[in-house]
């Protein structure tokens, strides 16, 4: 008896190690293109259609969306509550949400908010401008350390551009600014925004981290730490029709292989973070499907502006020629990135696509050169910052700064790759005294233009964000003036003109906007994946 | 003997203590500043500072280690600096998944590999004991890593025999009370739910057991090698009684000693590889919290979690000398 287990076992063992000697010779993926009838676990009897389970990286730190600032938990978060205004699937714009309409003073200093009727929180409790003053008052009271978006997006008690929330009647809520903000109704889209029951946040304290309640399309269940967060539709959801499946599970599950196996096994039907490897089998799988989040980040090669050479734009406009961007894409993000021209994603209103980028030419870079006064290249050794960690917009900084030293050498331009710890890395950049060329990158916190041409190139930010140390008067004015103008059209066309600017300056050889892979099963419908990188899923169905 | 158990008990203090030690510091030299890893690194340097003191971690270190130590012996273990709830509150269900995991990865590879070692001995020289060393050899050698993968391969995914990842059944969970699942279901009246549990538990259990099956397949073999070279045993065979009660219960008993050392030992190591097959196969237990911990700079958690599987660790090795004094009572305590 046994002996004969023991068989089993081995024989289990045996199994393992042919998997062992046939993985020497083929790839480890699947054979994609075998049709796989039995799509669904084998321990679920029938085809689970009400229930969409998403596998993604890392838990949630908590479910309050006002104090996190990790993505796991927006994701979450998203889910569960409603922000007064949203943004559009798949973009950043503006859309009405929890306020159906809302009107500006002419000076731009009032918002008065129309709030959709009848709605309610998860515990039952009216949704109305009561709830929206608590919420905001909750947040006006706090600081950095506690509502880190708030204060982010809306200044810090000493210089709030929020001055005061007030009910006009209960659906009408008014609030008045200290001074305009262009970017305003953007913000408040935001999901660290999402209004929670003033009820249950004075009854659940602490705890309400843990156990929220908002007006989402999904009501929160149960939270297995590491394991499992399980939400349920929200039968008395505002927006009609809405949510389509009856319950959501997200999953967290830390090995990116592991996640693309279980959902090929049927397990999962959607989940994020896929090895670009692993993109052949899901594009053969017709099983599956492959859905891309729009860009909405940037990673650059800056130029450390305040020192020699790189104080010349002509030096650095040849430099820009020797970068061959589409090469980088295809050997260090799978191909899962767009060349990038401007210091900002396309997907952001106020992108400037007449700009033409700097070909890639080496001999046009050393005429270049030339003209600047090196015409036997840059005799001194050149410090290159390499990023030691790695970014959606880096994934490999090291290997990405040994191409482009060579890149680099091919044109008489020596360089020596440092990489120092993160920290200090990020120290030193900021100081400007030790590199000439670094590496790094950005991902946008709103959805607005300001926070990347502002945040990351005016010269008011040099010390905190602006890296490259590039102080240029015009360009910063532009931005400037772009940060208070409340009328569209104008903002645009300062954003355009700052773009050029910029190119022609070039503090920055801007890379790459990469563009994460995520993976569903093929009878997923109605996902739109979000720039930002949380969406709801109400609009998820399967087929 | 009793004397002999309080004896042992008290060494564990300083043996305790002293881990301690080596736990806090070796945290606090991972590189990488806490407050910049929660704030992101788009915070301003005087929120960072702000964290810091609150954190404080602006202490001298073994100004924090007191600290830390004297909270300990109060029974608080710190709160998470992620999620901000107390650990003491956490671990639970971390602990249980981690246990549940380890069970039943040792009865696999005890039951296994005991057997293989034993009847490797018996039929020395033969196939038998061929290929089965042969596997112990490759089961020694074979990264957790990989071998997890490559089940989740062949039986999750091509054979779809078994579930590739989790504890139970996610979109039909049962509720925990006891977080030990199999229990758990049972104790809902779910047995299909029990069922579904144990099929989650043998690839992970079978990728953490491998290599403490093959070490303990091999010390069994060598160990009763010798004890069946000895008189009483040909005696034995030669008296004409059965084989199998001899090798199993004169030859076995005899071998046990080196066996349960090793098996103690394993236990213990099993705790460590616990992080790599938690992380693969999505196990929510003490491996993967210290693992999501160290990703988040989480200087209680990490401490707290190593300390927990050190206790454990120190605690089995307790029982494997106290079961040596049942096993034979020639060991002096003296």
């Amino acid at each position: 008896m046994k002996k004969r287990w023991m068989f089993s076992a081995l024989s289990l063992l045996l199994a393992a190690s042919l998997g062992l000697t046939g993985c020497g010779s083929s790839s480890q993926t699947p054979d994609a293109s075998k049709p796989q009838e039995n799509a669904q676990p084998a321990e679920s009897g029938k085809p689970a259609q009400d229930t969409l389970i998403v596998g993604r990286g890392g838990d949630s730190a908590a479910l309050d969306p006002a104090v996190v600032t990790d993505g796991e938990s927006i994701k979450i978060t998203q889910q569960v509550f409603d922000t007064l205004l949203d943004y559009k699937p798949g973009t950043t714009d503006v859309e009405p949400s929890l306020a159906e309409s809302w009107e500006m003073s002419e000076d731009g200093l009032k918002y008065t908010f129309k709030l959709r009727q009848g709605v309610k929180f998860h515990d039952g409790t009216d949704f109305n401008a009561d709830a929206v003053v608590h919420n905001f008052n909750r947040w006006l009271a706090g600081d950095k350390s506690q509502f880190y978006y708030f204060v982010s997006a809306f200044g810090t008690a000493e210089d709030r551009v929020i001055k005061e929330v007030k009910a006009i009647d209960a659906n009408t809520v008014e609030f008045t600014l200290n001074k305009t903000q262009a970017p305003f109704l953007r913000n408040l889209a935001m999901p660290a925004f999402g209004i929670a029951s003033p009820k249950a946040l004075e009854e659940k304290g602490e705890k309400f981290k843990e156990e929220p309640v908002g007006t989402g399309a999904f009501v929160f269940k149960e939270w297995k730490r590491n394991d499992s967060i399980t939400l349920e539709k929200n039968p008395n959801y505002w927006n009609e029709g809405f949510p389509k499946v009856n319950k959501v599970i997200v999953r967290s599950i830390p090995e990116n292989s592991a996640r693309f196996t279980a959902l090929q096994a049927g397990e999962l039907d959607l989940i994020e973070g896929v090895n670009p490897d692993d993109l052949a089998a899901l594009e053969g799988n017709a099983d599956l499907q492959k859905f891309v989040r729009p860009a909405f980040n940037v990673g650059y090669l800056g130029f450390n502006a305040k020192k020699p050479p790189f104080d010349n734009p002509k030096v650095r406009v040849a430099l820009s020629h020797a970068v061959n961007k589409e090469a980088l894409i295809s050997a260090f993000y799978g191909g899962l990135a767009e060349p990038a021209k401007n210091p900002m994603p396309p997907s952001l209103f106020g992108y400037n696509d007449a700009i033409e980028d700097y070909p890639y030419d080496l001999e046009k870079a050393k005429a270049l050169l030339a003209e600047a006064g090196y015409p036997n290249g840059i005799e001194e050794e050149l410090v290159f910052y390499a990023m030691p960690v790695a970014r959606p917009y880096m994934p490999d900084g090291k290997k990405v700064a040994e191409a482009l030293q060579a890149e680099f050498a091919k044109i008489g331009v020596k360089t020596k790759i440092e990489s120092p710890e993160w920290a200090v890395y990020l120290e030193d950049a900021k100081k400007g005294e030790k590199d000439h060329i670094f590496m790094l990158g950005w991902t946008g916190d709103n959805g607005d233009a300001d926070n990347f041409l502002f945040t990351l190139l005016s010269k008011d930010t040099i010390g905190s964000n602006n890296y490259s140390q590039w102080a240029h008067d015009e360009y910063s004015k532009l931005v400037a003036e772009a940060q208070g103008e409340l009328d569209e059209a104008k903002r645009i066309d300062l954003y355009k003109k700052a773009q050029e600017i910029f190119k022609q300056e070039a503090p920055w050889v801007p890379l790459v906007h990469s563009t994460p892979l995520l993976a569903g099963r093929a009878n997923v419908k109605g996902y739109v994946p979000s720039p930002t990188g949380s969406e709801s899923y109400e609009a998820v169905y399967f087929e | 003997m009793v004397s002999y158990i309080i004896r042992r008990l008290l060494m564990l203090i300083p043996v305790l203590i002293g881990m301690s030690i080596i736990v806090f510091s070796i945290i606090h030299a991972i590189p990488g500043d806490p407050a910049e890893t929660i704030l992101g690194d788009k915070a301003t340097e005087e929120s960072k500072e702000a964290l810091r003191e609150e954190l404080g971690l602006n202490d001298p270190v073994h100004v924090q280690y007191l600290n830390y130590m004297t909270r300990l012996l109060q029974g608080d273990l710190g709160n998470s600096i992620r999620t901000n709830v107390p650990i003491s509150e956490e671990i639970g269900p971390y602990l249980a998944a981690t246990l549940e995991l380890t069970l039943v990865s040792m009865a696999i590879a005890v039951f296994v590999g005991v057997n293989a070692g034993i009847i490797s001995a018996w039929k020395q020289n033969s196939w038998f004991d061929y290929t089965s060393m042969i596997f112990a050899l490759v089961g020694v050698s074979m990264p957790i890593f990989w071998l997890g993968l490559m089940e989740q391969w062949i039986f999750a995914l091509e054979l779809k025999w078994l579930p590739s990842l989790g504890r139970m059944n996610a979109r039909d969970p049962v509720e925990a009370v006891t977080h030990l699942y199999i229990i758990d279901a049972l104790i809902a009246g779910r047995p299909d739910q029990a069922w579904t549990v144990i099929k989650h538990l043998i690839l992970p259990g079978i990728a953490l057991g491998t290599i403490p099956m093959a070490i303990i397949a091999r010390m069994t073999r060598s160990s009763m090698l010798e004890v069946m070279r000895s008189d009483y045993i040909r005696t034995a065979r030669a008296k004409g009684l059965n084989q199998l009660p001899v090798v199993y219960k004169h030859a076995f008993k005899n071998a046990l000693i080196p066996v349960v050392t090793v098996i103690g030992l394993q236990t213990g190591l099993l705790l460590g590889g616990a992080v790599l097959t938690e992380t693969i196969f999505a196990w929510p237990g003490v491996g993967r919290y210290i693992f999501e911990a160290i990703s988040f700079r989480d200087y209680p958690v990490i401490q707290s979690g190593i300390l927990v599987i050190a206790v454990i660790f120190v605690l089995i090795n307790l029982i494997v000398d106290l079961l040596y004094a049942l096993i034979d009572p020639r060991i002096n305590y003296r």
